[in-house]
């Protein structure tokens, strides 16, 4: 089929899927991988996600039938992740697959960046979304330009409307050090927080350059060579100033 | 019949019969609770295995790691004195030798593979044993190679078919161990000769005779088993009065099997609720502590951790790790709705905290969805902490086989007492597919080994001609193989009958002819490539096609994908309706099963290049799994086409090993049990047959591979049996690591 040719409600361009996920929400999750992202995060670790072009156009109906193959294994206590790329640039397919799938009582989460305009599209799809896991980049909004081509403006905006309207999120932040564990920026992060009522859970991930080589194998210059992993005690610093 | 050892007990058919399954119906008490109430290992059990693992230590430095071997004694029920650990100290006593770890000698099997075991390390067969086996004495090895025809033999050394137990002893018999404990010895030869009483029949042909003389040994062996345990001061002529007897009770049973045979597989059968009710009752009637019944069975795993085989290193690079398969199987649901686990179903798997991790016995747990929250949880737990526990599908078992089978050797599901095997080992499907292309001449030598078929000509492979040739092909060796089969079982209940296990089963009883498969994802994925990709043969100047250039891409096993999983379910079917065709020794069942044991590295290594793109030499992928490196949809995926393999089809089991890191199961432990759980009853109800569960990170087994004595007790899960990673082959340690570990970053 020509790409013109696709409905965008009802195909998706898809990097991967993760039939066994179990990092990205509660319980065993089916994590689908879409392609495509706004954003540059300079720590990105599926670098290979970008590309709006990339990717294999998969039909709706071919996506649901196989995660239905799965039911057995997510339905106790887990469900469909959506992540990417930035899965919410894939909105009017995410209504339609959420739709069927809150048909078969399949829990949904969606792990994004937030950085979208609140259009009636994503208001629909997040009304169809038991939890998002919300990855907010930085809360300083200059710092979150640099690290990641983009204000945190529409992402914070994004923050409160999950909370206004019930909506259940996980926060993450990924702790790089010398980018996102300064002190201030924690405690103001702290406070931007304690605004908000749906949180379920704060997850502090740990930077780790694993994904390195994708950028290497693009033929792309990895721009945070030189920063070192994040270790436990960079984590157990950081929850300190969290829980302060 | 009635006893003063069965005061207490639920009356019933039991006890007017040998009926070990209708005495547990009534008798025991499924437990629904959690682990809170186990004991941990008492100071004498410390003590003891502390004693133990400095033998251990002791063996591995010894040459090939055998510490000692009586060269002199032929092994039998009653060969060898008493011989202990520390008597003391020993709650359960019994060693197949008189010192611990001491091997024996076993010829009936094949006097030729004693030698060469004795030769590799360092010893000699004594010469009047020789003289007896050489001159005097036909073994189960001479009979059977007197009879194989060219066929066999080309079939054989080609490794078109590997694995025979045609030099070594067969296994994969389970004796009802648990008979002796409740009924005694002498009810069991009174019912022996009973038996023999209906077979004083009109009609006295070879199969009456053959019988009255198997049922004369099995009385014989009965008699021998109570002359053994005499030498430890036991009289064994009654039932067991209370649970340490009847725990040592069924061991003698057990002993005397494993010093009258090295079978490839010495499994123990369903003994732990059996053996609950007897701790039960002593608990009520204050005769022993919870404390003292974890003991009890502290002692008897120590034992069975303690069995050894005289084995050639040949042998060892089959079957790697000296596993001895001293299946246990534990738990499953009762036909009546209640769940058949007890405390003694934890008490058993609580011996590897107790004790610490280790390969034997092979603890089998029977998955239910309906198995008790408590048990799934103490039980996964478990596998996370130590790799070494196995999971099989009671709910599709319990359809045809009841509540009261075991598993032999890995996989093998069998009625207790009821049921037992003809070991068939397996035939080498990649390479057939290869003769199929080759018209019948071996893709390595270039020798005829079949009978001459058209070899395929053309430059690109035709799917339909593919198939047309690998049918024929199949048909081929299902007939060599039923023969060498027959042969081989023919030749072993001659030779070298399994006398004493046989005692302990009724005597009518289901035989199956116990086939099997190697390389079944590298066939169904080399199919794929030529049905959906276009796969060009090379050949060299004799025109022997001995490589494979694949354009395009093709869909792999193991990704959940119908088009190739479908090729592996109807070559399942179709290799197991072709084996059907042939009769079988003893009008024994035809069964199957996709497992390769650790010699899925071996038969690769036999196999040339193969149109999925799979180098000669590369290991297949072990039992059911895809080849490594080829699922790219993560491990639900995996288990999914797994899962669509029919076990119908394959009623000797399905093998499948999975390997994932902590962090990849869950973030905390708590999250790691629930997805384990959740994963294990998702993967059952898509009828997947049996799983290996291990867990942990490749850089472990990498750093136990540069220093092992930093590991004495570093478990994993191969197929079908775990053993200690650091007994590994070098070349299986790097394939155990090379193998897919689900793993995310």
């Amino acid at each position: 089929m020509d790409e013109k040719d696709k409905d965008l409600k009802y195909y998706a361009k898809v990097h991967s899927i993760e039939s066994f996920g179990t990092v990205d929400g509660p319980g065993i999750r089916f994590v689908l991988f879409l392609q495509g992202c706004h954003l540059q995060c300079k720590y990105c670790h599926n670098r290979d996600t970008w590309d709006i072009n990339g990717g294999t156009y998969k039909s709706l109906n071919e996506i649901f039938e196989k995660i239905l193959k799965y039911k057995n294994y997510i339905c106790p206590n887990g469900g469909v992740t959506i992540t990417g790329g930035e899965p919410l640039l894939q909105v009017k397919f995410l209504i339609e697959l959420f739709t069927k799938l809150k048909n078969e009582n399949i829990h949904t989460c969606i792990d994004t960046s937030g950085m979208v305009a609140l259009t009636d599209d994503i208001k629909k799809v997040l009304s169809l979304t038991d939890l998002v896991l919300l990855d907010i980049k930085h809360i300083d909004d200059e710092k979150c330009k640099k690290l990641t081509g983009i204000s945190n403006k529409l992402e914070l905006a994004f923050a409160k409307y999950l909370s206004e309207n019930n909506i259940k999120m996980w926060i993450r932040q990924v702790l790089i050090p010398g980018y996102t564990d300064d002190e201030n920026d924690l405690l103001k992060l702290k406070d931007f927080l304690s605004s908000l009522k749906t949180i379920e859970k704060v997850e502090l991930l740990p930077y780790h350059d694993m994904g390195k080589y994708k950028w290497k194998k693009l033929g792309l210059k990895y721009e945070l060579d030189d920063v070192r992993n994040a270790t436990s005690d960079d984590i157990s610093r950081a929850k300190s100033i969290l829980e302060r | 019949m009635k006893f003063e050892q069965w005061k207490n007990f639920n009356k019933g058919d039991w006890e007017t019969e040998i009926n070990v399954r209708d005495f547990i119906q009534r008798n025991y008490t499924p437990y629904n609770g959690d682990e809170s109430f186990l004991a941990g290992a008492t100071p004498k059990t410390t003590k003891l295995w502390n004693e133990v693992l400095e033998l251990y230590k002791k063996e591995k430095e010894s040459e090939g790691s055998v510490l000692d071997i009586d060269t002199k004694t032929i092994s039998t029920i009653t060969s060898h004195e008493a011989g202990y650990i520390d008597k003391d100290l020993e709650d359960i006593v019994g060693l197949q030798t008189n010192a611990p770890l001491k091997r024996a000698i076993m010829p009936f099997g094949g006097i030729r593979i004693v030698e060469k075991s004795c030769e590799a390390y360092g010893r000699k067969v004594d010469d009047e044993v020789e003289e007896i086996f050489h001159k005097y004495r036909k073994t189960h090895n001479d009979g059977v190679f007197s009879v194989y025809t060219p066929d066999i033999r080309a079939a054989r050394s080609s490794h078109l078919i590997t694995g025979l137990p045609d030099g070594y002893g067969r296994g994969r018999i389970i004796g009802d161990y648990r008979r002796v404990a409740l009924y005694g010895v002498d009810v069991l030869i009174e019912e022996k000769k009973q038996e023999l009483d209906v077979l004083d029949v009109e009609c006295f042909n070879q199969e009456v005779i053959r019988e009255r003389e198997e049922i004369s040994d099995q009385i014989k062996a009965l008699n021998d088993l109570k002359i053994m345990a005499s030498k430890y001061g036991f009289d064994i002529s009654l039932p067991a009065s209370n649970a340490k007897e009847a725990i040592q009770w069924l061991y003698f049973g057990y002993l005397a099997a494993i010093k009258d045979q090295n079978g490839a597989a010495m499994s123990l059968g369903r003994t732990s609720t059996f053996l609950d009710i007897y701790i039960e009752r002593d608990l009520k009637n204050g005769v022993i502590t919870e404390e003292e019944a974890q003991e009890i069975m502290d002692h008897f795993v120590m034992k069975l951790r303690l069995v050894r085989f005289l084995r050639t290193p040949e042998y060892n690079e089959l079957f790697s790790g000296d596993p001895v398969w001293v299946t246990e199987s534990i738990g499953g649901m009762g036909i009546d709705g209640r769940t058949l686990v007890t405390k003694n179903s934890f008490r058993i798997l609580h011996t590897l905290e107790n004790l610490g991790p280790a390969p034997e016995p092979n603890l089998t747990v029977l998955w239910s969805t309906r198995l008790p929250e408590g048990f799934k949880r103490y039980t996964t737990n478990l596998s996370i902490k130590t790799s070494s526990i196995q999971y099989e599908n009671d709910d599709i078992m319990r359809i045809t086989l009841g509540d009261d089978y075991g598993i032999a050797c890995c996989v093998s599901p069998m009625k207790i007492g009821k049921q037992m095997q003809f070991f068939g080992a397996r035939a080498n499907l990649a390479k057939a597919l290869l003769y199929a292309i080759n018209g019948g001449k071996d893709e390595i030598s270039g020798k005829q080994i079949t009978p001459k078929y058209e070899p395929i000509t053309s430059e690109y492979l035709d799917y339909d001609e593919v198939i047309f040739k690998f049918n024929q092909m199949m048909d081929y060796v299902a007939k060599i193989y039923i023969k060498a089969l027959n042969a081989i079982h023919y030749m072993h209940d001659k030779y070298s009958y399994e006398a004493i296990e046989m005692a302990l089963h009724d005597r009518e009883i289901l035989r199956t002819m116990a086939c099997g498969i190697a390389g079944l994802s590298v066939v169904a994925d080399s199919l794929s490539a030529i049905k959906y990709a276009k796969v060009k043969v090379i050949r060299n100047e004799a025109g022997l096609a001995i490589d494979y250039e694949i354009e395009g891409d093709f869909p792999k096993f193991g990704n959940d994908d119908d088009r190739v999983d479908q090729i592996a379910v109807d070559i399942v079917k179709t290799f197991m309706n072709k084996l059907r065709k042939h009769p079988t020794y003893r009008n024994s069942k035809h069964t199957l099963s996709i497992l390769t044991i650790t010699s899925n590295v071996v038969y690769g290594k036999a196999t040339g290049n193969t149109p999925d793109g799979r180098k000669a030499g590369a290991p297949f992928g072990p039992g059911a799994n895809p080849l490594h490196g080829r699922d790219t949809n993560g491990a639900l995926s995996v288990m999914n086409s797994i899962a669509k393999l029919p076990f119908d089809s394959a009623e000797d089991g399905i093998s499948y090993t999975f390997s994932i890191t902590p962090k990849t199961l869950g973030k905390t432990e708590e999250e790691r049990v629930s997805n384990l759980v959740n994963m294990l009853d998702g993967y059952f109800a898509q009828t997947g047959h049996h799983i290996n569960v291990n867990v942990f990170d490749r850089s472990l087994l990498e750093d136990a591979m540069e220093h092992p004595e930093k590991y004495p007790q570093l478990t994993i899960r191969v197929s079908g049996y775990a053993v200690n990673f650091t007994k590994l082959t070098r070349e299986q340690q790097l394939d155990v690591i090379n193998r897919t570990i689900h793993e995310k970053i």
